[in-house]
C-alpha cells in the first residue's frame, strides 16, 4: 500500500489524474467515481447472478437437489437486495456521475468529496451484507421485501447486520441524489434551460427526488425493525400493540418509488439512444419529461397495489387499483414517442440500438403483466406466484439491465477512447435477448398455473417449464461473461473513437475528444 | 460554492430529516386513520358513551365468536358459544371461557377484530374484556364477559358477523401501557358509571 503513496504538489490535480490506488481512494473526479460506481455495480451484479444461478440449479427439477431449503431462503434474500441497492442503484448512480455534469456542461459535480464518501460507503455496507452468509443462523432469509414480524420476531441475528448495511446504502443513494440535484439545479451552462436539458438528465433530476423522499422512508423502516429487535419497542408486533400490515404500508410506501428510481433512467438512456440510432430528433421531448413527472408522481399513491390480499377495505382496493392503471396513461406515452421516433428513421442497428429496442418491446411487456397484476380481483389469484417473478424480472432485466447496458455500450468509446467490438456486441445482445425470454417467459404460465414464489421445491406439474426457464436462465449468466470480456478488452483497446462516436448523436458530451478528457467544460460551453 | 447551490443543499438536507420524521409520524397516522374509518376491522378499546342507539325495530344477525391464541401463549381460550342469533338494536352479553394453564402468574390481552370490516364501526361494547388485561394465577380459570349491541344502521348486506379475539402474553409487557386509549378508558368508564 504505502509503496503506491506518493507525494504530489497541488499543482498535480490539475493536469490529470494520480497515480496507483489511491487515484481511486481520494478521487473527487466524477468521471473517476462513475467508473468506480460502474464496476462496483458490475461487480455486484455477477454475485447477484451468481445466487441466480444457485436458485434456477436448485428449481431444474423438482425435489430437493442442491442446496438446503434454507440456504435457498437465504440465496433469494440477497440476490434481490443485491440487485436492487447493488447492482442496477449503483449503475444508474455511475451513469449519473459520469454524464450528467458532461451533458449540463458543468466541470464536476456539485460536491465532489460527498461524491467521493458516497461511493466508499458501499463497498462496506455490502460487505457488511454479505458477510452475514458466514454467521451462525446464517444470512437474511426473509426475501428482499423483509416483512415483519417475519424480519423482526422470526429473523436469524445476523438481521442487525443487514439493518446496519440498508443504513449505509440509504445515506450513500441519499448523498448521491444530493449531489445530482445541486448539479442539475445550479450548475448548467448558461443557456441550457430545463426544458432543453437532456432526457437522461431529466430522468436522473426526477430519480433524485424520488430517492430523497423514499430513502429516509426506508431507513425509518429498518430502524423500527431495530428498536422492535433490540430496544423493547413493538411497532409491528401484535402482541405488544403493533401491527404488522403497518410494515408494509410503511415498507411499499418507499418500495414503489423505488421500482420507477430503477426504471426512470432508463427512459432516459432509451430516449437518447433510439434518437441517435433513427437519426431523428426525439418525437415529444415536452411530453416526455411530463410523463416522467406523472410517473413519479402516481408512484406515490399507489402503494397498496403490493398488498390487495392482506384485508383492505373495497374502497381501498378500487383506489389503489384505479390509481395504477393511471401510470399506464404516461408510460404508454412514453412507449408511442419512442415508437414515432423511429417511424420513418434511417435506423441502424449497431449494439446499443439492439439493445434499446429490446427494452422498449420487453419492458412494454413487463408493463402489460403489470396492468394485469393491478386487476383487484385478478391479484387474488395472481398473489405471490410466479406471474408476479415473471412480471417483475421483465421490468428490471430486459427494462432497467438492458438499458444500463445499451448505456455501457452506447458511452464506452466515450470513456474509453476505444470503439467495442461490433461483432462481439451483437453476439452478447442476441444470447441475452435469447437466456432472457426463455428464463422468464415461461415463468408468466407457471405462476398462471398456480406455482408459489419463493420456494425450493414444486409440484410436478411445473417440471418442464422449470427446467427450460432454467436453461435460459444458465444462458444468460454465461452470456453476462461475454460483456464483461468485451468490455475489458474495449477498455485495453480498439478501433479509435471520434469525438462524434456516432453519426446521429447529439448532445453536449459527443463536443469532448474520446476518450473524454480527465476535466471537462472548466470553462462552460454556451448553449443556444 | 455559489449561494444557489447552499440553498438547494440546505433544503434538501430539510427534506431528508422531514421524510424520516415522517415515516414514524406514518405509525400514529396509521393507528388513527384506521380508528376514524373503521378500516382493517379496528374496533375502539373502550365502552361506548353513544346514548342513542335505537334499541327496537332491530333485525335477526348471526354472529360467530372465534378465538385464537398468539404465538406460544398456552392458555385456554374460546368462546362458551360459537355462534348466536341476535337482534340488531339490543345488547347481549357473551362469555369467553379462558384458564391459565401454566404454573406461573401470567398477564395476557385479548385484542379484538371484527369481519367483515365494515362491520367495525356498527359495533359497540358497554364492557369488554378486552379493555383490560387479565390477570390469572397458576391454574386459575375465568368467564370474561363481552357486552355488545349492533346498531340498526349495520349495513343490510351484512347478516353476519365474525367477532374474533387473540389474546396475548403481555406478562413481560405488563408495566408497559398497553394501547393508547387505556388511561382515556378508566376515565370514560368512570364518568359513564351514573348515565348507564
Amino acid at each position: 500500500m504505502s509503496a503506491v503513496i506518493e507525494s504530489h504538489n497541488h499543482d498535480d490535480h490539475h493536469h490529470g489524474p494520480a497515480k496507483g490506488l489511491t487515484r481511486w481512494l481520494y478521487t473527487t473526479n466524477h468521471k473517476d467515481i462513475g467508473t468506480l460506481y460502474l464496476w462496483f455495480s458490475f461487480a455486484m451484479f455477477l454475485i447477484g447472478g451468481a445466487m441466480a444461478m444457485v436458485i434456477r440449479a436448485e428449481l431444474f427439477q423438482p425435489g430437493m437437489q442442491i442446496v438446503e431449503p434454507e440456504f435457498y431462503n437465504q440465496m433469494l434474500t440477497l440476490h434481490g437486495l443485491i440487485m436492487v441497492f447493488g447492482a442496477v442503484m449503483p449503475a444508474f448512480v455511475g451513469l449519473a456521475n459520469w454524464l450528467v455534469p458532461m451533458m449540463v456542461g458543468a466541470p464536476d459535480m456539485a460536491l465532489p468529496r460527498m461524491n467521493n464518501l458516497s461511493f466508499w460507503i458501499l463497498p462496506f455496507a455490502f460487505f457488511v451484507l454479505l458477510s452475514s452468509l458466514f454467521m451462525e443462523g446464517g444470512a437474511p432469509n426473509f426475501g428482499w421485501t423483509f416483512y415483519a414480524p417475519l424480519s423482526t420476531t422470526y429473523a436469524p441475528p445476523s438481521v442487525t447486520f443487514f439493518i446496519f448495511s440498508v443504513h449505509i446504502m440509504g445515506a450513500s443513494s441519499i448523498m448521491g441524489s444530493i449531489n445530482v440535484i445541486v448539479t442539475i439545479m445550479n450548475m448548467r451552462a448558461p443557456g441550457m434551460t430545463l426544458m432543453k436539458m437532456p432526457l437522461f438528465v431529466w430522468s436522473w433530476l426526477i430519480t433524485a427526488y424520488l430517492l430523497i423522499a423514499v430513502m429516509p422512508v426506508l431507513a425509518g423502516a429498518v430502524t423500527m425493525m431495530l428498536m422492535d429487535i433490540h430496544f423493547g419497542t413493538s411497532f409491528f408486533n401484535a402482541a405488544g400493540g403493533g401491527d404488522p400490515v403497518l410494515f408494509q404500508h410503511i415498507f411499499w410506501f418507499f418500495g414503489h418509488p423505488e421500482v420507477y428510481i430503477m426504471i426512470l433512467p432508463a427512459f432516459g438512456i432509451a430516449s437518447h439512444i433510439i434518437e441517435t440510432f433513427s437519426r431523428k430528433q426525439l418525437f415529444g421531448y415536452a411530453s416526455m419529461v411530463w410523463a416522467m413527472a406523472s410517473i413519479a408522481i402516481l408512484s406515490f399513491v399507489v402503494w397498496a397495489h403490493h398488498m390487495f390480499t392482506v384485508g383492505l377495505p373495497l374502497a381501498a382496493e378500487l383506489f389503489f387499483m384505479w390509481a395504477t392503471m393511471l401510470i399506464a396513461v404516461p408510460t404508454g406515452v412514453k412507449v408511442f414517442n419512442w415508437v414515432t421516433t423511429m417511424f420513418k428513421g434511417s435506423i441502424t442497428y449497431e449494439t446499443p440500438m439492439l439493445f434499446a429496442i429490446a427494452f422498449v418491446v420487453l419492458f412494454t411487456i413487463g408493463g402489460f403483466s403489470g396492468l394485469m397484476l393491478a386487476i383487484t380481483p385478478a391479484d387474488f389469484q395472481y398473489h405471490d406466484t410466479y406471474f408476479v417473478v415473471a412480471h417483475f424480472h421483465y421490468v428490471l432485466v430486459p427494462g432497467s439491465i438492458f438499458s444500463i447496458m445499451a448505456a455501457v455500450y452506447y458511452w464506452i468509446p466515450k470513456w474509453t477512447g476505444n470503439m467495442y467490438d461490433e461483432r462481439l456486441g451483437k453476439l452478447h445482445f442476441w444470447l441475452s435477448f435469447i437466456g432472457v425470454n426463455v428464463t422468464f417467459f415461461p415463468q408468466h404460465w407457471i405462476g398462471l398455473a398456480g406455482m408459489p414464489r419463493r420456494i425450493p421445491d414444486y409440484a410436478l406439474q411445473f417440471a418442464d417449464w422449470n427446467m427450460i426457464s432454467s436453461v435460459g436462465a444458465f444462458l444468460f449468466g454465461a452470456s453476462q461473461i461475454l460483456f464483461l470480456f468485451i468490455v475489458v478488452k474495449t477498455v485495453m483497446g480498439g478501433k479509435k473513437a471520434t469525438p462524434e462516436v456516432w453519426e446521429g448523436s447529439r448532445g453536449l458530451e459527443w463536443t469532448v475528444e474520446s476518450p473524454a478528457p480527465y476535466h471537462t467544460f472548466t470553462t462552460p460551453p454556451k448553449v443556444n | 460554492m455559489n449561494e444557489g447551490s447552499k440553498k438547494t443543499i440546505k433544503t434538501l438536507c430539510f427534506a431528508v430529516l422531514g421524510m424520516f420524521t415522517f415515516s414514524f409520524a406514518l405509525v400514529p397516522l396509521y393507528n388513527v386513520f384506521c380508528e376514524v374509518t373503521g378500516l382493517n376491522g379496528k374496533i375502539e378499546l373502550r365502552a361506548t358513551n353513544d346514548k342513542n342507539i335505537e334499541v327496537d325495530n332491530g333485525r335477526d344477525i348471526s354472529i360467530q365468536f372465534v378465538s385464537h391464541n398468539n404465538e406460544e401463549m398456552p392458555w385456554a381460550f374460546r368462546p362458551s358459544e360459537d355462534n348466536i342469533q341476535i337482534k340488531t338494536g339490543k345488547y347481549h352479553t357473551a362469555t369467553f371461557y379462558v384458564k391459565n394453564t401454566t404454573n406461573k402468574r401470567m398477564v395476557a390481552q385479548a385484542i379484538p377484530s371484527v369481519a367483515p370490516s365494515n362491520a367495525a364501526a356498527h359495533l359497540k361494547k358497554l364492557e369488554c374484556f378486552c379493555f383490560e388485561q387479565q390477570e390469572l394465577a397458576p391454574g386459575e380459570e375465568a368467564l370474561l364477559p363481552v357486552r355488545l349491541i349492533f346498531d340498526n344502521e349495520l349495513p343490510s348486506s351484512i347478516n353476519s358477523v365474525v367477532l374474533s379475539y387473540t389474546i396475548f402474553d403481555v406478562t413481560d409487557y405488563n408495566d408497559v401501557e398497553f394501547t393508547q386509549h387505556h388511561h382515556d378508558d378508566h376515565h370514560a368508564d368512570h364518568e359513564m358509571e351514573p348515565s348507564i
